[in-house]
């Protein structure tokens, strides 16, 4: 399996042999944002391309297919169009909070983002309380929304950040407990061990049988809460509310927001990949040294892209089939049956562990 | 929902949602029915009864079935509809409404099909044509006859139901076959025809007069202004007749030559 890290120490002790290392360290986060705000612009333009086009086929049509070879610069001019329209600034708002919101929100999905590990020694954040820092950036993005509801000075903003608000809080307990869950087997909150880990001895969804698989749906349900998607878009409802807590941000501003949307979604099913699937973990099945082998030539962000858009099929597949369901409903999913349901999953996995009925 | 208990509900929701991403599954792979229209314009069919535009359709001899009633124009909700139409007077000495343009400004038009269900002719009709966008607003304006066109003619009417002075002269210029080599004398056996007619009309009339100065003169003897009036009426009535005579001659000379 081709590690990363030797690219990078290779380009950290050329860099520190030319300049002094307050400069080195500078330059270096220098590329390396460079490299994860292109990556997530990239990603951004992919996935909602596939959506379109995946949203086309569940309902029997094309899609976009006019602009380019089946419609794919469809989005870079949607991309163009959206970076060049006017910023509206409106009167009676709170301009601070109003320019503030998309930031924050955008901020906390590129730092989750950072998070991902792409390969083996690929891996922009990475230490011991990795799976905590990744929660608690990741909740930031609702202080944005909230934010971005109340200082738009307009009803159906300020509706859809408190459903939002009410709605990713509560599925918030849902993620942190099946996160708990997942680090009940794995024994650790950094990413990179986790799939060091999955790599050694096989992915946790087969590790941790059948309560590992549970906590994988569960945090499919949960995640697609989180991002405002699928049958839990009321925050954005555009029937209900216009557009939500968006509805009066125009231009790149409203654009942070569509990316930061496209861009959880994606986030959502990497962490999924990650910690259940084992990240850039190739498929190895325990006897079959041949079979393992052809598996570990394959690198490792293939794995792990590959990976992510298995999940990101089945979650698609999920928001394209459940209609939107009302807010009380949306509260009694997760608080009368995920919760109960991860606490359960919680205890069984303690107890599989501490009984070593895990693989 | 309210009956169920909280696991018979767990179970019962997983499972109809696991029948809703069947169905999505399967919906992924069956063939897409989006038209791709510019590219399949030549297969793409429209059906018959879709009302795309008014149409007014015209036979192989240029020939449309309207009549210029303008029922159409009443009928039609929108002020779509403008029928344009002069008085002719047909050969018979009939006063004729007659179809100049019929204008159908497609813009205005809500396609209730109000205007073909009142037509008593069936002369327009919606066809499936779809292709309706145009650069100006001008260009929706459509006159739906076509340039020298006229209404098709119907049959003429039996002989009985004419007078029958009139018939010996006007028949054979009515019916002629329209040919277009003679036009000139066409024209001049329809006016003789018209003149035969008019001339056989005053000669019925006067007919008419004398013999009711005849009975009258008839019923009194004594009275012989009465017995004059008898008198005059009756040669003019002969004079009369006399002029039919000839009109109708000259005009079945006239409708001889057109043949």
């Amino acid at each position: 399996m081709f590690d990363f890290s030797v690219f990078t120490s290779w380009l950290d002790a050329a860099l520190l042999s030319v300049m002094p290392g307050w400069l080195t360290i500078l330059v270096e986060c220098v590329l390396v944002a460079l490299g994860i705000i292109t990556l997530y612009a990239i990603f951004a333009m992919v996935m909602i391309y596939v959506e379109r086009k995946f949203c086309a086929f569940v309902q029997c049509r094309l899609g976009p297919d006019r602009v380019g070879p089946w419609g794919t610069i469809q989005v870079v001019c949607d991309v163009l169009k959206m970076l060049t329209k006017e910023i509206v600034s409106l009167r009676k708002t709170d301009r601070f909070l109003h320019a503030l919101a998309p930031f924050l929100v955008v901020t906390a999905s590129m730092t989750t983002f950072a998070c991902l590990p792409w390969n083996k020694g690929a891996q922009i954040l990475d230490f011991n309380v990795g799976v905590f820092f990744f929660l608690a950036i990741g909740s930031i993005g609702v202080v944005g929304i909230l934010l971005a509801g109340w200082s738009a000075n307009n009803k159906y903003s300020l509706i859809g950040a408190m459903r939002a608000g009410a709605q990713i809080i509560s599925y918030e307990l849902s993620i942190g407990m099946v996160m708990l869950t997942m680090i009940c087997l794995t024994g650790t909150m950094s990413f990179s061990e986790i799939c060091q880990n999955q790599a050694e001895g096989g992915w946790y969804i087969f590790r941790g049988h059948f309560v590992a698989l549970a906590a994988f749906i569960v945090y499919l349900i949960a995640g697609n809460a989180e991002c405002n998607r699928g049958p839990f878009d009321l925050p954005e409802s555009e029937s209900e509310l216009t557009a939500g807590y968006h509805t009066e941000y125009s231009g790149m501003d409203f654009g942070f927001y569509y990316l930061a949307e496209y861009l959880n979604l994606f986030i959502c099913a990497g962490m999924a990949s990650t910690i259940f699937l084992g990240g850039w973990a190739p498929f190895v099945i325990p006897g079959l040294d041949g079979f393992n082998e052809v598996m570990a030539i394959i690198p490792g962000f293939v794995w792990f892209l590959v990976k992510v858009f298995f999940v990101l099929f089945l979650l698609l597949w999920e928001r394209w089939t459940f209609p939107r369901l009302r807010i009380d409903q949306i509260l009694t999913l997760e608080w009368k049956y995920l919760i109960p349901i991860s606490m359960l999953l919680l205890v069984l996995m303690a107890l599989c562990v501490s009984l070593g009925l895990t693989f | 929902m309210a009956n169920t208990s909280y696991f018979a509900g767990l179970i019962g929701g997983i499972k109809s949602l696991c029948t809703g991403l069947g169905v999505t599954f399967r919906e992924l792979w069956t063939p897409k029915i989006t038209e791709r229209y510019p590219e399949n314009r030549k297969e793409n069919h429209i059906p018959e009864r879709f009302r795309g535009t008014l149409v007014m359709p015209h036979n192989e001899n240029n020939e449309h079935k309207c009549i210029g009633c303008g029922i159409c124009q009443m009928q039609c909700p929108n002020g779509t509809i403008k029928v344009e139409t002069k008085m002719v007077e047909t050969a018979d000495g009939k006063k004729k409404k007659q179809l100049v343009r019929y204008v159908y400004d497609h813009g205005c038009c809500m396609y209730c099909m109000l205007c073909t269900r009142a037509c008593p002719q069936g002369a327009i009709e919606f066809s499936p044509e779809y292709e309706g966008a145009v650069f100006a607003r001008e260009s929706l304006f459509k006159v739906l006859n076509q340039p020298g066109s006229k209404c098709v003619e119907k049959p003429a009417r039996p002989a009985a139901a004419k007078p029958a002075a009139a018939t010996e002269g006007a028949k054979p210029a009515v019916a002629q076959p329209q040919t277009a080599d003679a036009d000139a004398a066409k024209a001049k056996a329809e006016k003789m025809a018209a003149a035969a007619k008019k001339a056989a009309e005053n000669a019925a009339a006067a007919r008419a007069a004398a013999n009711e100065a005849k009975a009258a003169a008839e019923a009194n003897a004594a009275d012989t202004a009465l017995q004059e009036a008898w008198k005059e009426a009756e040669a003019k009535a002969l004079k009369l007749e006399t002029a039919a005579k000839n009109f109708a001659q000259k005009a079945a000379e006239a409708a001889a030559d057109v043949k």
